[in-house]
C-alpha cells in the first residue's frame, strides 16, 4: 500500500513537471486560460452564492440560539458569524463543494479525452497534451477561486445579516456592528492563503486522475470518484497544517 | 521513406513486436494489416512516437526519429498528420475549428490565409458548408472521419498515419474514405501509412503491404502480389477473410 501511494506521489510531482513545461503558443494558451475561466470559473458563481447565503444565514440562526442571553451583546454574535465565514466556511467548505464541482468535471473531461485518443492527436501534432490541457486549468483556477471565496464571504455575511433581521433573532444595528468590531485583515490573507493551496490541490489532482485513465467509460466514471475522495481528504489535511503553521 | 529496423516492444512480460523491419515506400499508400493482436496498432504508434519502442529505429527520411531529442521531435511532427480509430476529434470546438487547430498552434499564415486553407482542406474531404459550425458529435462516422483527415492535412504533411479508418464504417463509406485516402496521397505525394485488417482496402489502395502476424512481419510487398503469395501464413490470412470467404461460397455454391 505504502509503496502504491509513494509510486502514485512520484507519478503525481513528474506530471507536475510536464504540465510547467514552456507552452508551444502562448497565444492558444491564453485562449485556453480564458475558456477555463468561464468553464470552471463563471460557471461556478451561481452555486457559491446560493450556499454562502443560505450558510451565511443558518449560521447566524444557529449562533444567535447558542448565544441567547440577555448578558451576550448582538454584536458577539455578528462576530462569531464573520469569524466562522472568513475563517472556515468561505475557503474550506466552499472549496470542498468546488472539489466536487470542478474537480470531477477537469478529471471526467480530461479522461475522456485519454479514452477517445484526443490527447494522443495533440501528442502526435507536437502539442504537450499535460501541458496544454492542464496548465490553463491550474491558472484559472489559482485566479479563480479566490474571486469565488471573496463572493462567498460577502454573500455569507449578507445571509447572515438578512436572516437574523428578517427572523428577528438579532437587533440588526448591533449585529451589523460585530461585522466591523476589532476585524482582522491578517485572517483575510490566512483565507486566501488557504484557497490558492486548495485551488492548486483541486485542479492538479484532478487533473492527474483524468490524464492517468486507462480504458473507458467506467474507467472515467471511476477516476473522476478517485480524485474528489482524495482532493477531500487532502483539502481537511492542508486546512489542518496551514492553519496550524498560519494562525499559531 | 519510412525505414523500420528492428523494432521490439514488450508491455511487462508480454512481447507485442518481436524485431521487424519493414520499408514504408515514399508517395504510395503503405497498409499494416493482421488480425487483431498482432500488435499492427503497436506498430503504428511506435512508428509516429506514442509508444517508445524498447530497440530498434525508425528513420523518417533517413532521420533517425527514435534517437532524437523531444524538441527535435516536436518540429519534425509538423511533418505528420494522423487520422486516428476514433476520429479523435476535439468536442469542445466546431468541425471548422478541429481543422484550424494546427493552424492556430504552427502556421505563420495570416487570418484570411488560414480561413482559405481550412475552406480547401474541409472541401478537399467533401465536407458541406452546413456542417461547419456543427460539433463533431453532431456528424456521422463517416463524416467525422473525413474531417480528421482534413485536421490531418491541413500542414500539409509529408507522412500521413491513420488508425483503421475504416473502424465502424458501413462497407460503402469505407470505400469513400480508402479511395480518399488514395486520391490524398496521390495528390499531395504524402507518404502514407494505414492500419487495417480490411482486406477490401488492401485491394483497393493497397500500393505496399506488410503482413504482420503475432509481433512478427510475416510478408511485404507490392499490394497486388499478396493475393499470389504461397506463403502459408498469408494464405491463410487473406482467405479466411470474410469477403474472400463470401466469394468463395458464392463460385462454389
Amino acid at each position: 500500500m505504502l509503496s502504491g501511494f509513494l509510486q502514485g506521489l512520484g507519478s503525481y510531482f513528474l506530471f507536475l513537471g510536464a504540465v510547467l513545461r514552456r507552452p508551444e503558443s502562448w497565444r492558444e494558451y491564453f485562449k485556453s486560460f480564458f475558456r477555463e475561466v468561464d468553464l470552471l470559473g463563471m460557471s461556478s458563481i451561481p452555486l457559491v452564492v446560493f450556499i454562502s447565503l443560505f450558510m451565511g444565514a443558518v449560521l447566524t440562526i444557529q449562533t444567535a440560539i447558542n448565544l441567547d442571553d440577555p448578558f451576550i451583546p448582538d454584536m458577539y454574535i455578528g462576530i462569531a458569524v464573520r469569524e466562522g465565514i472568513l475563517l472556515e466556511f468561505a475557503p474550506t467548505i466552499v472549496s470542498l463543494i468546488l472539489a466536487g464541482k470542478v474537480g470531477s468535471n477537469i478529471s471526467s473531461s480530461l479522461g475522456t479525452m485519454r479514452v477517445t485518443e484526443q490527447m494522443d492527436a495533440l501528442q502526435v501534432m507536437g502539442i504537450n497534451p499535460a501541458s496544454y490541457l492542464v496548465l490553463p486549468k491550474i491558472g484559472a483556477s489559482l485566479l479563480f477561486f479566490p474571486i469565488l471565496v471573496i463572493f462567498s464571504i460577502f454573500m455569507g455575511l449578507l445571509g447572515g445579516y438578512l436572516a437574523g433581521d428578517w427572523l428577528h433573532l438579532v437587533n440588526p444595528d448591533n449585529f451589523l456592528m460585530g461585522y466591523f468590531d476589532e476585524f482582522q485583515p491578517y485572517y483575510v490573507v490566512y483565507s486566501l492563503t488557504k484557497t490558492v493551496v486548495f485551488a492548486f490541490i483541486i485542479s492538479s489532482v484532478s487533473a492527474w486522475y483524468g490524464y492517468h485513465v486507462k480504458g473507458g467509460a467506467v474507467e472515467v466514471g471511476k477516476a473522476s470518484t478517485k480524485a474528489v475522495v482524495t482532493m477531500s481528504f487532502s483539502i481537511i489535511l492542508f486546512n489542518y497544517i496551514l492553519t496550524d503553521v498560519m494562525l499559531q | 521513406m519510412i525505414e523500420v529496423r528492428g523494432i521490439k516492444k514488450a508491455f511487462g512480460d508480454q512481447e507485442v513486436l518481436k524485431g521487424i523491419d519493414m520499408d514504408l515506400k515514399p508517395g504510395q499508400c503503405n497498409l499494416i494489416i493482421g488480425s487483431s493482436g498482432s500488435g499492427k496498432t503497436v506498430m503504428l504508434k511506435s512508428i509516429v512516437g506514442l509508444i517508445q519502442p524498447d530497440a530498434g529505429q525508425v528513420l523518417l527520411d533517413g532521420r533517425d526519429w527514435t534517437a532524437m531529442k523531444e524538441r527535435d521531435r516536436k518540429v519534425l511532427r509538423q511533418e505528420m498528420g494522423m487520422v486516428f480509430q476514433a476520429s479523435a476529434l476535439f468536442t469542445s470546438l466546431s468541425v471548422e475549428d478541429n481543422v484550424r487547430f494546427p493552424l492556430d498552434f504552427f502556421s505563420t499564415m495570416s487570418a484570411s490565409e488560414k480561413d482559405q486553407r481550412v475552406a480547401f482542406c474541409l472541401d478537399r474531404v467533401r465536407i458541406p458548408q452546413s456542417a461547419l459550425t456543427k460539433n463533431p458529435a453532431e456528424l456521422s462516422g463517416g463524416m467525422q472521419k473525413r474531417v480528421a483527415i482534413a485536421r490531418a492535412i491541413v500542414l500539409n504533411p509529408k507522412y500521413l498515419f491513420c488508425d483503421e479508418p475504416n473502424s465502424g464504417l458501413d462497407p460503402e463509406t469505407s470505400v469513400v474514405i480508402d479511395q480518399l485516402i488514395q486520391e490524398i496521397t496521390r495528390e499531395f505525394g504524402m507518404t502514407t501509412v494505414v492500419n487495417t485488417h480490411d482486406m477490401n482496402s488492401v485491394l483497393e489502395i493497397g500500393d505496399h503491404v506488410v503482413l504482420m502476424r503475432h509481433g512478427y512481419k510475416v510478408w511485404e510487398g507490392a499490394g497486388p502480389d499478396i493475393l499470389h503469395s504461397t506463403d502459408q501464413e498469408v494464405v491463410d490470412y487473406v482467405f479466411r477473410s470474410a469477403l474472400f470467404k463470401r466469394v468463395r461460397a458464392a463460385m462454389n455454391p
